[in-house]
């Protein structure tokens, strides 16, 4: 019997947008408050998962074509670069590096390296999360 | 009496509503009869019952300590949008697999329809 999901698959369309606009707050607000790369991977990912319940898999992947596997390599290069940056700097490996620069739009902004470093805890907690997911989901 | 007095009053009533909310909803899992006045005691009053405790939250934080906490209007509106569409998914999902009504119910629209 086919069923209407007319409901679900709307509801889905209005949460999944506030589900990954929470999870980039939690990404960014890792460094002063409770958050971070591992948290915003994993609702980041969430939102996936939640659209492929409502639709289903063929849907997602026309609308995200990411191989998950090659966005654990790029998350895992991300974060092993960001320690080489201070090996050329001539400082010990992982050592981070801060300051303060004035943006066009959002005016005087603290940036830090830590923050790369997390990116790549984000890509690779997403990777890994989706890849289980869709390898388990599509055995028959 | 000041705001802040008047703002704890209103802080207090809405915690309390928000108990005696989810307390008549927990009494409803227990008492009803089938799945579905069930699934409706639990969706609808403990939807009410979590977001006046959330209001409260937010209230509280707000007059007494001056933080606008956004992260809370967003936690009442999802859960405003997707707690019902839970219910109603839950209710399908048993309605789908036969699960029998109430033998004292008298309208079933959609056995109805599927025939």
């Amino acid at each position: 019997m086919k069923t209407n999901d007319v409901i679900l698959q709307t509801a889905t369309k209005v949460v999944s947008l506030v589900i990954v606009l929470f999870s980039i707050r939690l990404f960014f607000s890792g460094h002063y408050y409770a958050g971070g790369g591992f948290v915003g991977g994993l609702m980041t990912s969430a939102a996936i998962v939640l659209i492929m319940v409502a639709y289903d898999m063929k849907t997602v992947r026309a609308m995200l074509p990411i191989n998950y596997r090659i966005l654990i390599g790029v998350g895992l290069l991300t974060a092993v670069s960001t320690g080489l940056i201070a090996v050329f700097q001539g400082d010990p490996f992982l050592t981070h590096y801060y300051g303060y620069f004035d943006l066009p739009i959002l005016g005087k902004t603290s940036l830090h390296t830590a923050a790369l470093f997390d990116l790549g805890v984000y890509l690779v907690v997403v990777g890994v999360t989706m890849t289980i997911i869709q390898s388990i989901g599509e055995s028959e | 009496m000041t705001e802040i007095e008047i703002s704890k009053i209103i802080v207090g009533l809405l915690v309390l509503l928000g108990a005696f909310l989810s307390a008549v909803s927990a009494f409803g899992i227990i008492r009803l009869p089938d799945v579905y006045t069930r699934n409706h005691a639990a969706s609808k009053s403990a939807t009410l019952g979590v977001i006046s405790v959330m209001l409260a939250a937010f209230i509280y934080f707000y007059a007494e300590h001056g933080h606008f906490n956004s992260r809370v209007i967003l936690g009442i509106l999802f859960v405003f949008f997707t707690a019902p569409v839970s219910g109603h998914l839950i209710s399908r999902a048993a309605y789908n697999s036969g699960v029998k009504l109430w033998d004292k119910s008298v309208r079933d629209d959609l056995k109805n329809k599927k025939k």
